[in-house]
């Protein structure tokens, strides 16, 4: 990484759910201010990543088998999740999450409970989002259920951002999103980043996450399968045949003599 | 009519002690998504503090000492039984809750035994007449200090961090662990809320005209279940109307018991329950109750 600082540290981390491994041995690193994107398919374990960061797989039944997770040289294993978003690390989860029946402005107020800090960096904090996002503050006592999609998308990532973090761990933050509105929120992680908060970004919308960060892993069945520069694997044909919807006529050949080489189960055709 | 206005008054009064209890009731389910069955004996115990201590030390500072104990026993309860079983099912959590009641219920009817115990109020049994209708100076007493204190949690629950700290886990509580809200923390405080509420909630349901702290009052205090659960267990507003209705309901059963023999007598303990029922009959829900809503 050519002397730049690492903020987060992923090492050998493997984890699941009771029997079912959902990781195995993914490393990965975020260096300071940077933006890094995590690319895969459902079930791939990108949420379960950001949940193992985040301390919160005992919400789902599940545990950090082993590896470590280190963040500005500080390892966050072990930690209960208030500490580590005290640390500097704060996720967006996936499905925006909001809380429906309280007002905008409370969910920013929750957003900073975690945070350390006095008042001033609160309303400071507070500033901040609602220059990010205007619509915030023009609806500041509007239920959160009653915004729209991406609306709510705004909230949850503001929410995050109220706790002042030096990484933000987004959780497909483009989901269900208009492409317009997608596109928007792009802007906004770009802003955030080039404000000096490193960002994590999962996303299944790879064109996306790609002109967004600098360096890009793919994550498959729980393992990392590609790694390098977000340019690099924007332009290699395994990534753009599988993520980016590109299809020439080599790799439809591919795809093609894959169909033929792999025996497919009639029973299984069937049920289809 | 002056018998009716009597029995209102009277109804709105106990149905303010109930909605005290109720409220405790639901911030516990909110915070926690627990039905606290050990309620009742969480609001045994603040009595008994007051009951033994306001000799000594006086009326109010037993009075304090008690919701203080009643707090503490909710925090220590919530603290070595209900964090061991975190994560668990909520019917589990639920049943732990009936186990604490006993075990609470046992040791206290122990040391209270057959007795009754006064816990010392300055109202005694002095009535307030107002024009053709009287009324104890307790129900009015009871009426205020429940409205002063619903008010003061209402406004702290909507403005202060604990109650948005609260508010958010009751809605999701991984999404509040995300915002670095410390769960252990809000469970402990809804708990030890909850107790200080039943100890205030004691006093007055202890005072003229009922005898006193005996070994029956965790009974009355169940009537804040039906409360409870007809205003919606999820909701605050819920807790303060079911407890109105409650012992409005109670108090005109009860007074004109002698109109309706044709039920049997006791009609007005069983009222509030006939309430409920019909009450759920139409909302299964709760009148403010929140309907469970999935989202596809």
């Amino acid at each position: 990484m050519g002397g730049t600082a690492l903020a987060l540290e992923v090492a050998d981390l493997s984890a699941g759910y009771g029997p079912v491994r959902a990781l195995r041995r993914v490393s990965l690193e975020v260096p300071e201010g940077a933006v890094v994107t995590v690319l895969g398919g459902n079930g791939a374990g990108k949420s379960t990543l950001l949940r193992a960061i985040s301390r919160t797989l005992t919400f789902h039944g599940g545990a950090v088998v082993s590896g470590t997770v280190s963040f500005g040289g500080r390892a966050l294993g072990g930690l209960a999740p208030d500490r580590v978003v005290a640390a500097g690390v704060s996720q967006v989860p996936e499905g925006r999450q909001v809380f429906a029946r309280m007002t905008v402005e409370d969910n920013l107020r929750a957003g900073a409970l975690g945070a350390r800090g006095d008042r001033a960096t609160k309303a400071a904090a507070m500033k901040r989002v609602h220059e990010l996002f205007p619509v915030l503050a023009d609806r500041a006592h509007q239920r959160a259920g009653l915004l729209s999609g991406g609306e709510q998308q705004m909230l949850a990532v503001g929410r995050a951002l109220m706790a002042s973090p030096k990484l933000l761990l987004l959780d497909e933050p483009s989901l269900g999103l208009a492409p317009l509105m997608a596109a928007r929120i792009a802007d906004t992680i770009r802003e955030i980043n080039a404000q000096g908060t490193a960002v994590l970004l999962v996303e299944q919308n790879a064109a996306l996450a790609l002109r967004l960060a600098s360096r890009a892993y793919v994550l498959e069945v729980g393992e990392v399968t590609l790694s390098g520069p977000a340019a690099e694997l924007a332009a290699s044909d395994e990534v753009r045949r599988r993520y980016l919807g590109v299809v020439d006529e080599e790799a439809a050949a591919d795809a093609a003599s894959a169909t033929t080489t792999h025996p497919v189960l009639s029973r299984w055709e069937e049920a289809r | 009519m002056t018998t009716f206005a009597e029995l209102l008054l009277n109804g709105v009064s106990l149905g303010s002690i109930y909605a005290l209890i109720a409220l405790g009731f639901v911030v516990i389910f909110r915070a926690t998504e627990v039905v606290n069955f050990a309620h009742a004996s969480l609001l045994l115990a603040g009595g008994y503090f007051t009951a033994v201590l306001h000799d000594t030390i006086g009326f109010w500072p037993a009075l304090l000492a008690g919701i203080a104990g009643a707090a503490l026993v909710g925090a220590a309860v919530e603290f070595l039984v209900m964090r061991r079983y975190r994560g668990s099912d909520h019917s589990v959590l639920a049943i732990v809750t009936i186990g604490v009641d006993i075990l609470l219920a046992t040791e206290l009817t122990r040391r209270i035994g057959t007795d009754i115990l006064s816990l010392g109020d300055p109202w005694g049994d002095a009535v307030v007449t107002l024009g053709p209708v009287s009324i104890a100076e307790t129900r009015i007493a009871a009426f205020l200090a429940a409205a002063l204190l619903i008010t003061a949690f209402l406004l702290a629950f909507r403005h202060t961090s604990w109650g948005v700290a609260m508010r958010a886990a009751a809605e999701n509580q991984e999404t509040a662990a995300l915002m670095g809200i410390r769960l252990g923390r809000v469970s402990i405080g809804a708990w030890a809320v909850a107790g200080g509420l039943a100890a205030v909630a004691a006093l007055f349901l202890t005072v003229f005209p009922t005898p006193g702290l005996e070994r029956s009052t965790s009974l009355a205090a169940m009537k804040a279940f039906p409360a409870a659960i007809l205003g919606g267990l999820d909701s605050t507003t819920g807790a303060l109307v079911g407890g109105l209705l409650v012992g409005v309901t109670e108090s005109l059963a009860t007074g004109y018991q002698g109109d309706l023999t044709f039920l049997g007598r006791g009609i007005g303990d069983l009222a509030p329950y006939l309430v409920m029922v019909a009450v759920l009959l139409i909302r299964p829900a709760g009148l403010f109750g929140t309907k469970e809503l999935a989202r596809v």
